[in-house]
């Protein structure tokens, strides 16, 4: 295992979070306050309980899923997509570096840069709303994973995109109305049956109903769909991962 | 001496159809400086980057030492360091960042005083702490050998390490590269200036068209291809050359003051001496002499030349 080289790859994209701090951090707390001030305060204080749950706590979890997910899809692709469009990808390449270290640097470096934005919402979103953490270790498992997974998602982004619309043609066209839909801030059961039914086609259901599930004890979804949708997810990454390595796609001749 | 690069029988064709190598074999022994000659589009970006693992040859196998770079790319890629031909930076980092991440990169521990004696080597040490977006296009350069160099590599690869480099930091690379094999490392570079494989290079590879049209010792490919040339001024101008003189070639300046007579200088016998002799009795007064050796770069485009007739 060349630690050396993942160590290199996590803190260079790290240091790059640092650099750009407001794009990286603040920009999305400072959108998710947002969406709390409105939905949560403005708007939720109209709305009645969610199974037992002010409105405003309600879309806590489905918020933070919101921003783990984009973000983790976005830092994962341009990780990646950056030194593919300066031309420094010939290092990596060079580099005695296998596919596994590669994806444990810029994949955990991302999925890091997710966990603390989440983390960053999560204590924002108490400075607006009152709400307890009912497992609060399956939240953080929640967190991780999702995390994990979204960067993998990403990183295969990064690698398949050839330029910046296709870098951001699948987070705008795919994921975001996935998230949307997936009920961030709504419980499926208050859509029609026929909608219920379509909704569980949607994988961020899963994931969004899980994290919400360790707030509050109450979901869409029995728990364990939710934790086996993400594994499912990240073993379908890790293979078109393998398979882009072992083929060289977009990446090597 | 030991070999530390093995090439055999190496070819690579794209998905589009271009046969970019084609069966090429090579050794190149350690502490050499080899330089490779093609012109655009011959091969020799391919043919490094097969080296180091950014392309795959389709055939043939490529060892570094006793290592083959498919089976045991690890080992190879730790000996390697390459120099690429375009400026690819990341521009947002700092000189001391970019070094430190390129070691790391290829399993080394930190280790500042080595940092510090490339970049002192380099002459980018004050830069150290700047942006690579703030340095020149000869400093970003400079900052790519180093890169290359962080690791300490064994075998070094500059693909065109001098392009629009100043002349005066040109002279600085090649001293650098005299540097580097005086310190044990191997390397390889390939060039359009010939003036710098003639000034640096032990050998000279020749390709084109992914075939490798040559590998000889520069100083007796020099000799071997070398053709020198007598130019002789004469008094009063002439029009054409008299066909007493036919069995010498020479050729009429076309000024009309002066004839060129080209010889083999390893020959026994160049003719020197009958020409000028022939040249007396035709009443052709000779006013000045000067000998004309011809380049590695005619060398060059002699043999690019022959190989597309």
């Amino acid at each position: 295992m060349n630690f050396y080289a993942v160590w290199s790859i996590y803190k260079f994209e790290m240091a790059r979070a640092m650099r750009t701090l407001f794009q990286s951090f603040l920009a999305p707390v400072i959108s998710t306050s947002l969406y709390f001030i409105v939905f949560g305060t403005a708007i939720g204080s109209k709305i009645p309980d969610i199974e037992g749950i002010n409105y405003g706590a309600f879309i806590v979890p489905g918020l933070i899923m919101l921003s783990v997910i984009t973000q983790s899809l976005s830092n994962a692709a341009f990780g990646i997509f950056m030194p593919k469009y300066n031309g420094t990808i010939y290092e990596i390449l060079s580099a005695p570096i296998s596919p596994l270290e590669t994806i444990i640097g810029y994949v955990g470096a991302a999925a890091t840069k997710s966990i603390f934005i989440g983390l960053i919402i999560l204590i924002t979103a108490t400075l607006f709303i009152s709400f307890n953490i009912k497992h609060l270790g399956w939240m953080l498992v929640f967190l991780f994973l999702t995390s994990v997974s979204f960067s993998l998602f990403g990183f295969i982004i990064g690698i398949w995109a050839t330029n910046w619309e296709k870098l951001n043609l699948i987070p705008l066209i795919l994921v975001t109305p996935l998230v949307f839909l997936g009920g961030t801030f709504y419980s499926i059961s208050m859509l029609p049956a026929l909608w219920q039914i379509i909704s569980k086609f949607n994988p961020v259901l899963y994931l969004v109903s899980g994290f919400r599930w360790s707030f509050f004890g109450t979901s869409d979804v029995p728990i364990f769909m939710s934790v086996m949708s993400i594994f499912i997810f990240i073993a379908l990454c890790l293979f078109i991962i393998f398979l882009i390595f072992k083929t060289g796609y977009r990446l090597r001749e | 001496m030991d070999t530390l690069l093995s090439i055999h029988k190496v070819s690579k064709t794209y998905k589009n159809g271009y046969k970019a190598l084609n069966k090429i074999s090579l050794q190149i022994p350690k502490g050499e400086i080899f330089a490779l000659l093609g012109p655009n589009g011959a091969g020799k970006t391919t043919l490094i980057s097969s080296i180091c693992g950014i392309v795959r040859q389709d055939e043939g196998h490529i060892k570094v030492k006793t290592f083959d770079t498919i089976f045991d790319w690890r080992q190879t890629r730790e000996l390697i360091g390459l120099v690429p031909q375009e400026l690819t930076l990341d521009n947002f980092e700092t000189v001391w960042d970019a070094l430190s991440f390129s070691r790391g990169l290829f399993g080394k521990p930190p280790d500042t005083a080595y940092l510090k004696w490339i970049l002192n080597a380099l002459s980018l040490y004050d830069k150290r702490n700047e942006s690579i977006i703030r340095l020149s296009g000869g400093m970003k350069r400079r900052v790519l050998v180093a890169k290359a160099l962080a690791h300490n590599p064994e075998l070094i690869f500059l693909d065109e390490p001098t392009a629009g480099v100043d002349v005066a930091l040109r002279k600085r690379m090649w001293e650098l590269v005299q540097e580097l094999r005086r310190g044990g490392a191997t390397v390889i570079l390939t060039t359009h200036y010939i003036e710098e494989a003639e000034e640096i290079a032990d050998r000279i590879g020749i390709i084109d068209k992914g075939i490798l049209l040559l590998v000889e010792d520069k100083i007796k490919l020099m000799n071997k291809m070398s053709k020198r040339q007598l130019i002789v001024f004469v008094k009063n101008k002439i029009q054409t050359i008299p066909k007493s003189l036919n069995q010498f070639d020479l050729q009429l300046h076309e000024t009309g003051a002066a004839v060129i007579y080209t010889y083999n200088k390893n020959a026994s016998r160049t003719g020197i001496t009958r020409m000028l002799s022939a040249l007396s009795e035709n009443k052709i007064i000779v006013k000045d002499l000067q000998t004309h050796q011809s380049s590695l770069e005619e060398v060059f485009l002699s043999f690019i030349n022959k190989d597309q007739k």
